[in-house]
């Protein structure tokens, strides 16, 4: 509303309303300010009116000048309808002049038509005419791609007009010379020096000559065929004199490669080509030709594979691994790398090679293991059976010495075919990620085929040392009880240390479903099996030498006639002095463990005993006096009350039961031997004096003394049993024989 | 070990003399000689073992000769068995001694007899120590007796033994035969001795040395034995603890060999009937019966006999069955007549009659 005031109250707007003006003047102003407004307006009415007046002025000037040019133009419409009807009447006659040309020209150009067209048919003819002759210069040149191209221009004309007379002659030259190039072009798959770039090309031309495929395919794969021969046969040459290195090369780069680009080319040529060609008959040919090839690609790498085998398999004795893997390497890579065939996977043939590889790897470094084994047991042996060393000392060091040798000696050993064989493995090396080979290799191959064959050779073969029937002097018995005490460090350490090497190695414990392990401790009870049997063995063979000698000392003295002893037969001196030095020997090697009682004594424990055994000694002995002497109660009483005693009970190792054990050995030999001979009264006082000898000095050996004095009691009961004459000396008279010496 | 299917019959005197009655075919019988240096003492003891009650029933003989190292007895009469004996002549000597004594045809149950001599052998005149006298397996009229280091071929017909031929044994150390035996096979015609760790067998006809085994064993050989149903095998045992099975054609190394026992194996005894069984007596006071069955007869599949026809599991090489004794075995026997009876005798005079494992015998036997 306000606004419409203000317009309203808008003197130059389109809505003024002068009342309302003037209300609002009157309203608001003073009188002269209505005085001056109003003459103001005047004035401005004035302005005004004259601006008006000029306007109108102008513009009828203008109207005039227009009506004059309106005239004009009338004058001139007029002219122009004249000279166009002028220029109709001129277009007619030239159109009929025109007319009047083109029907003289006709004829002409006819004629020009017709001969254009027979001079491209002449120059056709021509082509087709000199056709041989070209395609003839092209053989020569052996220019065959435009040799054949050529033919294809011409060929469906040929096929077309053939038949006319003046066309056979070209037709049958063309395909004369045409089987000529075929032969020419299947020649070369026969030619050993046509490369299969060459060969391609040939293939590519005979198949736009539209040749059968299929027999193509064929011959191409026959050709093929022969060449790889050839390759595979140079090969077999080369694989007796070359390295596996050089000849896994060899076979990638002649061999592998030829057949890759064979087979590459076979699929540009036949596999993917005919796709674009014939719809319809593709498939099956596809399908022909994929099978085709299958088969050769198949064969051929059979081939490869049984001459790769051969070569692993006939590389002499051992091979160095790292060679050995490198060369495999390569092979496996190179097989995996070519995508053959779809449907044969080679990588598995592959694995299996290379499995073969492995294991023989294996089998070859057990078997210088083993060789190593007995080498060093050898070894040994000749040290040991050498002239003896000066002085006891160095002789106990070196007893020591060389068991440890030993042991160091197989157990480095066979850690360094560890770490030869981890090549296998190696993550760089392509198959080691394959876990087809890589389980059948560490815990097959490695594990159970190597250490754990390795391990139980030892053990038996320790034990073949003293074999059924080979209780003979020809081995030296410190060997024996050296052996034996290797059986037992090797069982407590080298055994374990070696199979949880391996399987930290070879990771042959993450992967143990599949193959059975054999467990460690199979391999210690083996282990401790052939040192008890060693032990045992060895407890035997010196028992069996201090018997031989107690056996020939009583056998070959008549005991019926000898005189009153004076001394200690030698014998029994040299078997102390033998038991002496086996406890010696003996204590070098399992001196750590002899804990049990007796050893350590010290001289009031010595003493002690001697007084004790002396007391027991008397008793018994008084028991025999002649009066009792034809009864064997008290030696049958004496049994009851004593435990039976094993003459061979289970040695431990230990050095007190090793001697004890070869002491009753000999001491029960001593009694048979005494039971087999009859005495005199100064022979069975011989027997007294040599049992109270032993006495003294063989108890300090044993675990239970107990013992020696029961068998020196029966040894001498039952030469008392023999006796003739049964009066026993003076005890003190045996003592101070004995200690005479 | 197994002494539930075992009898005990026990001795005053000390034995190591035992021998099966060869030539009785029906009852179970030993005779076994006791060692006593009081010579009078001296006894035989006939045991028959009663096999269905397991019981025992013994005669007793004097044999006041002297103390009785080693008896054999005669395979074709029963009532003949020689003893080697060892006669105290004075204080100071004493001689060894061979006869061959007649058990009586009665029994005298009242009082103890000496037994008669039959034959009388003069051996002084080939060595001091007689070791055995073996009659011969087929001539009733032929023994052989093991003396020093001589084989002696006696005529026996009379009461005094006449020497026919002696083979003897030469070498350096004064070589000792330890004992001998005839060769059952090849018409009895060679005898076979044994010499420290060596083997010898001499042709009766001519005294040529047969063949030989030389080192047959590490140390002394103590026993050997001729297995019945397979003529070339001989068992051997000896100091070296080992038992061993020969055939004697190939003397290179033994077809068998066991090291079972721990000490000198004395006697080593083929089963008369199942030749795979092997039974050793060893001082280590222990007597073992062992299977040899791969080297046994009955190894081979015999097609002539019926029962046979059928191929055979055989028990596998190794001990079978342990009998233990207080005091050294020197002796172990097969019963002639009883193919699974067994006696065995130890030093301090106790007499083991023992049987077969019914399981075993069942094994063998089926």
């Amino acid at each position: 509303m306000g606004e419409k005031n203000q317009n309203q109250l808008d003197i130059n707007g389109p809505n003024f309303n002068p009342n309302v003006y003037l209300d609002k003047i009157f309203k608001e102003c003073t009188l002269r300010q209505i005085m001056d407004h109003e003459n103001e307006i005047v004035k401005d009415t004035q302005t005004l009116h004259s601006d008006m007046q000029t306007l109108v002025y102008e513009n009828y000037n203008k109207f005039i000048s227009a009506t004059d040019t309106i005239k004009k133009m009338k004058n001139d419409f007029k002219k122009m309808e004249d000279e166009m009807d002028l220029l109709m009447t001129n277009m007619d006659s030239i159109t009929s002049f025109s007319e009047k040309i083109n029907s003289n020209l006709q004829d002409t150009r006819e004629k020009i038509c017709h001969l254009s067209g027979v001079h491209s048919l002449l120059q056709r003819l021509q082509f087709l005419f000199k056709l041989p002759a070209t395609l003839k210069s092209r053989m020569d040149e052996k220019n065959y791609i435009q040799a054949t191209q050529d033919y294809l221009h011409a060929q469906r004309v040929l096929q077309q007009y053939g038949d006319m007379p003046a066309f056979q002659g070209i037709k049958g030259d063309c395909e004369s010379i045409l089987d000529e190039l075929k032969n020419e072009l299947r020649k070369q798959f026969s030619d050993p020096s046509a490369s299969t770039a060459e060969l391609t090309e040939s293939v590519d031309l005979l198949l736009q000559l539209e040749e059968p495929a299929k027999e193509l395919c064929t011959d191409f794969l026959s050709c093929a065929d022969k060449r790889l021969c050839e390759q595979l046969v140079l090969l077999k040459d080369e694989s007796e004199q070359r390295g596996i290195a050089e000849f896994i090369d060899l076979g990638c780069t002649g061999f592998l490669s030829d057949l890759c680009l064979i087979v590459a080319s076979f699929h540009g040529m036949f596999i993917n080509r005919i796709n674009t060609e014939n719809i319809e008959n593709s498939e099956i040919f596809e399908n022909f030709a994929a099978v085709e090839l299958d088969s050769f690609v198949n064969e051929n790498m059979k081939k490869y594979f049984d001459l790769v085998k051969n070569k692993v398999d006939s590389e002499q004795d051992i091979a160095d691994t790292s060679t050995l893997v490198g060369a495999l390497d390569n092979f496996y890579m190179r097989v995996c790398d070519n995508k053959f065939s779809n449907s044969t996977s080679f990588a598995q043939f592959a694995i299996e090679i290379i499995s073969n590889a492995g294991r023989k790897q294996c089998k070859a470094h057990l078997q210088l293991l083993k060789l190593a084994f007995s080498d060093t047991v050898s070894r040994v042996k000749q040290v040991l059976t050498a002239p003896k060393l000066v002085s006891q000392d160095e002789s106990s060091k070196s007893l020591n010495e060389l068991l440890n040798s030993m042991i160091v000696t197989v157990v480095e050993k066979t850690k360094g075919v560890l770490q030869d064989l981890v090549a296998f493995i190696n993550p760089e090396v392509s198959f080691a990620k394959k876990t087809a080979f890589t389980e059948q290799f560490c815990i097959g191959n490695v594990r159970e085929g190597l250490i754990i064959c390795f391990l139980r050779h030892i053990s038996v073969s320790v034990k073949n040392f003293c074999s059924k029937g080979v209780l003979d002097a020809k081995i030296h018995p410190s060997l024996i009880l050296l052996l034996s005490r290797f059986c037992l460090d090797f069982r407590n350490n080298s055994v374990r240390f070696l199979i949880s090497k391996t399987d930290e190695i070879f990771n042959a414990n993450s992967k143990r479903n599949g193959i059975e392990l054999t467990n460690e401790s199979d391999i210690s009870n083996s282990m401790q099996e052939s040192a008890q049997y060693l032990l045992n063995h060895y407890v035997q063979l010196q028992g069996h030498n201090c018997s031989q000698m107690l056996r020939k000392s009583v056998e070959t003295r008549d005991w019926l006639h000898t005189i009153e002893p004076r001394t200690v037969r030698a014998v029994m001196k040299r078997v102390v002095e033998d038991i002496s030095v086996i406890d010696a020997t003996v204590a070098l090697v399992y001196e750590d463990q002899g804990t049990t009682t007796g050893n350590s004594s010290d001289s009031s424990r010595k003493t002690h005993s001697i007084s004790v055994s002396k007391v027991q000694y008397k008793s018994n002995w008084s028991s025999y006096t002649p009066s009792h002497l034809d009864s064997t109660l008290v030696s049958n009483m004496h049994k009851l009350f004593s435990e039976r005693i094993d003459i061979f009970s289970p040695v431990d190792f230990s050095k007190v039961s090793i001697l004890t054990g070869i002491i009753k050995i000999s001491l029960k030999t001593f009694m048979e031997c005494v039971r087999l001979k009859t005495f005199s009264k100064y022979g069975l006082q011989q027997i007294q004096v040599d049992t109270h000898y032993l006495q003294l000095y063989l108890w300090r050996f044993v675990a239970d003394e107990n013992l020696v004095h029961f068998l020196l009691d029966e040894i001498l009961g039952s030469a008392v049993h023999r006796c003739l004459e049964p009066v026993l000396m003076e005890p003190s008279v045996v003592d101070i024989i004995c200690e005479r010496g | 070990m197994s002494n539930e299917n075992s009898v005990i019959y026990g001795l005053e005197f000390q034995a190591r003399a035992l021998a099966p009655q060869l030539a009785e075919t029906e009852k179970i019988r030993f005779v076994i000689g006791t060692q006593s240096l009081k010579q009078a003492n001296n006894q035989i003891h006939l045991v028959e073992f009663n096999e269905e009650i397991s019981t025992i029933k013994t005669s007793v003989f004097h044999h006041s000769e002297g103390e009785i190292w080693k008896i054999t007895t005669s395979p074709l009469d029963s009532s003949r068995l020689a003893t080697c004996y060892n006669a105290v002549a004075s204080e100071n000597s004493c001689a060894f001694r061979t006869a061959i004594l007649r058990l009586p045809e009665m029994e005298n149950p009242d009082s103890i007899e000496n037994l008669e001599i039959v034959t009388k052998f003069d051996t002084s005149e080939f060595g001091a120590e007689t070791k055995t006298t073996e009659f011969h397996p087929t001539d009733s009229a032929k023994a052989a007796s093991v003396i020093d280091n001589n084989v002696v071929l006696w005529d026996v017909a009379d009461s005094h033994a006449k020497a026919i031929t002696k083979f003897q044994l030469e070498g350096k150390h004064n070589p000792k035969f330890t004992t001998g035996k005839w060769n059952p096979h090849q018409n009895c015609n060679q005898f076979t001795a044994a010499s420290e760790t060596h083997l010898k067998t001499y042709d009766s006809r001519t005294g040529d040395l047969a063949w030989q085994i030389d080192g047959a064993h590490h140390q002394l050989v103590r026993d050997l034995d001729y297995n019945m149903n397979k003529q070339y095998h001989i068992a051997t045992c000896g100091d070296d603890g080992f038992a061993k099975i020969w055939d004697f054609r190939q003397p290179a190394s033994p077809v068998y060999s066991s090291n079972e026992h721990s000490h000198w194996v004395w006697c080593v005894r083929f089963n008369h009937f199942h030749d795979q069984l092997l039974l050793t007596a060893s001082s280590d006071a222990r007597v073992l019966l062992s299977s040899a069955a791969s080297v046994s007869s009955e190894n081979v599949c015999d097609t002539d006999d019926s029962r046979g026809a059928q191929v055979k599991q055989l028990l596998p090489d190794g001990p079978l069955q342990w009998c233990d004794h207080e005091d050294s075995v020197y002796c172990a026997e097969w019963s002639p007549s009883e193919p699974w009876v067994f006696a065995s005798l130890s030093y301090d005079g106790r007499l083991l009659i023992s049987r077969v494992k019914k399981s075993l015998k069942y094994q063998i036997m089926l």
